[in-house]
């Protein structure tokens, strides 16, 4: 069984808004999964080790140069972002800074004393 | 005999002797997808126009007397997780509504480079979680053998597109079964590859150790044609791998054949069993079963002791898997934002991703995106993950004992045949456990295909046979021993 605030703080982790309504039934539904779940706990797995591929894998090496894209593929992809600006990806700030975006222009102006 | 009938061969037979144009043939298939997709709801984007051109080029290449490949000019259906460039690519989801595709994936690459034409993109659960294509964010695709029962999911669209003679093969994406459970509910074959068969490069990740793309055709020939054509090693793939040469169909001798048949699969007396296999469709299998016996194969019941294990490991893994691979949609890159929606209270970066994952995810996504972060999360991570990944190793390992002794194994591909609309759709864990016969094949990163074996109510069922890793030759040679003593 998992409760309300650990569902809150999975979502939170999972970055996905969830309504109080929805925090109820996820928690419901949740509860059932995980009880099924319960069910790997039957197996003895103490000498087993683990498989994160079915089909052995191995480390692939390649040169390590750039590749000749077409500059429309990279107009391409900008274009796909929600908020652009300049032929970058807009984001809200990451970072709090500790002046306005006047102010920084200001200080980045050539005829500003620095 | 209508256009819209006919075999990959039989048409690019009518094609070089021509009989029709490939021009001709792409409006028969347009016309058949306006006429029957009313009803049906196989197609989320039909192109029409790029259709038209790639057939118009097949016509040109015919006329000058070149030598067209084998999917030259045949018209073909593509599950919309699988990227066309400069067509939308919707994965099914709100989140990636009006995105359009940059590039194109491997397979379609190969596909156009045979010059094959591609009608439309078909409906699935979103992000291909699901059994129904009921998770759809548009709508549910139809069974075009009773409209009141689903296609099974998540390869539905292309499944009932194969079905009702919409496309003459679709491609599909199999993680669990989505493959393999709707090729038998809509009573079409269906194929997934050995994993590293075929290149995942554009395919949209849902759970990358378990995705594998596959044909759905309407016979074998077909299927092992449009293997062939996708198969292969990619670069753009590391997972990618050349496969082993083909079986010849001579050489491959039912009375020398053996077939390991699981008890577990099936409501024997012994042994501990999976839930809930269909009366009927026991009885359908065990009779095609028996039909290999009289020609020759020897049956052997075999033991996959840790079947039962198989289906809550996998709600360990996938989702884990899942939960990283759509965490890049952030309302950032690409797809839908908050950011854009002018009643939205966006106040930090923090408030663009909850909101935008909100409002872009279905609830099967997002309640698959919590139990995967719940599974990786700090404290939970041994108890789920690393346990899931060692239940992994022994599922695989009961293949590897049985692989030992039998050339192929058969079981159902579904436990039921397909079921009515909105009858699970509640209740995820019983949705779940429609999977239960497809789920141990992706743990172990096994071939296996879907064969029509006969019908419970009307309703086809499919027969999985399953075979070693990458002798997907050599089970579609045995597939075609049942096809042609139909």
């Amino acid at each position: 069984m998992i409760n309300k605030q650990e569902v809150q703080h999975i979502a939170k982790l999972a970055r996905l808004g969830l309504t109080p309504k929805e925090v109820a039934q996820f928690q419901k539904e949740l509860s059932k999964i995980l009880d099924y779940i319960e069910k790997l706990k039957e197996v003895d797995i103490s000498k087993v080790e683990p498989t994160s591929h079915s089909i052995r894998v191995e480390n692939i090496m390649r040169i390590d140069e750039s590749k000749k894209e077409k500059i429309e593929i990279g107009k391409k992809l900008v274009e796909m972002a929600p908020e652009k600006k300049g032929g970058f990806l807009k984001t809200k700030s990451i970072i709090k800074l500790p002046f306005t975006e006047a102010q920084m222009k200001k200080r980045a102006s050539p005829s500003s004393p620095n | 005999m209508e256009l819209t009938d006919l075999t990959i061969s039989k048409t690019h037979q009518g094609l070089i002797k021509k009989e029709f144009s490939a021009l001709e043939l792409c409006k028969a298939y347009l016309e058949k997808i306006k006429e029957k997709d009313k009803e049906i709801f196989a197609f989320l984007t039909v192109i029409e126009d790029l259709a038209l051109s790639q057939a118009k080029k097949v016509d040109d290449m015919i006329s000058t007397g070149r030598k067209i490949p084998l999917l030259g000019g045949i018209p073909c259906a593509i599950k919309d997780i699988i990227l066309v460039e400069d067509v939308k690519c919707t994965a099914g989801s709100r989140i990636l509504e009006n995105y359009i595709a940059p590039y194109d994936a491997t397979v379609i690459k190969k596909l156009k480079g045979e010059n094959c034409v591609i009608l439309g993109k078909t409906n699935l659960d979103e992000f291909a979680m699901g059994s129904s294509t009921e998770n759809s964010a548009f709508f549910p695709t139809k069974n075009p053998h009773d409209l009141k029962r689903v296609p099974g999911g998540t390869s539905g669209g292309s499944a009932a597109a194969v079905a009702a003679d919409e496309c003459v093969y679709a491609l599909g994406s199999d993680t669990g079964g989505s493959i393999r459970q709707p090729s038998s509910f809509c009573g079409v074959v269906g194929l997934k590859p050995t994993y590293g068969a075929v290149s995942r490069y554009g395919l949209i990740a849902h759970a990358s150790s378990f995705d594998q793309i596959g044909p759905m055709t309407k016979t074998i020939e077909d299927c092992e044609i449009v293997f062939d054509a996708i198969k292969g090693r990619d670069e753009m793939d590391s997972t990618s791998e050349e496969p082993k040469l083909k079986v010849k169909s001579e050489k491959l001798k039912v009375n020398e054949l053996k077939i390991g048949v699981p008890k577990e699969y099936f409501t024997m007396p012994t042994g501990r069993q999976v839930k809930g296999i269909d009366p009927g469709v026991e009885k359908v299998i065990k009779q095609a079963i028996k039909k290999y016996e009289e020609m020759g194969a020897k049956v052997e019941e075999i033991s996959l002791p840790h079947t039962e294990y198989a289906l809550p490991c996998y709600y360990i893994i996938v989702p884990s898997e899942a939960s990283a691979n759509l965490a890049r949609y952030d309302g950032i890159k690409y797809g839908h934002s908050e950011t854009r929606n002018p009643k939205s209270e966006i106040r930090n970066l923090l408030d663009v991703y909850l909101k935008s994952r909100e409002e872009g995810f279905g609830n099967e996504v997002r309640r698959r995106i919590m139990l995967g972060t719940y599974a990786l999360s700090a404290g939970y991570y041994e108890a789920y993950y690393l346990r899931a990944q060692k239940v992994r190793t022994l599922v695989k390992e009961d293949f590897d004992k049985a692989f030992r002794n039998v050339d192929v194994i058969f079981t159902p591909a579904s436990p039921t045949p397909a079921f009515k609309l909105g009858e699970k759709i509640d209740d995820p864990l019983t949705m779940y456990l429609s999977d239960i016969f497809t789920i141990s094949v992706n743990l172990a990163g096994l071939p296996a295909l879907s064969l029509p074996c006969g019908k419970v109510d009307n309703l086809p069922i499919g027969l999985q046979i399953i075979g070693k890793p990458f002798e997907e030759s050599k089970i579609l040679e045995i597939g075609k021993i049942f096809e042609k003593n139909l």
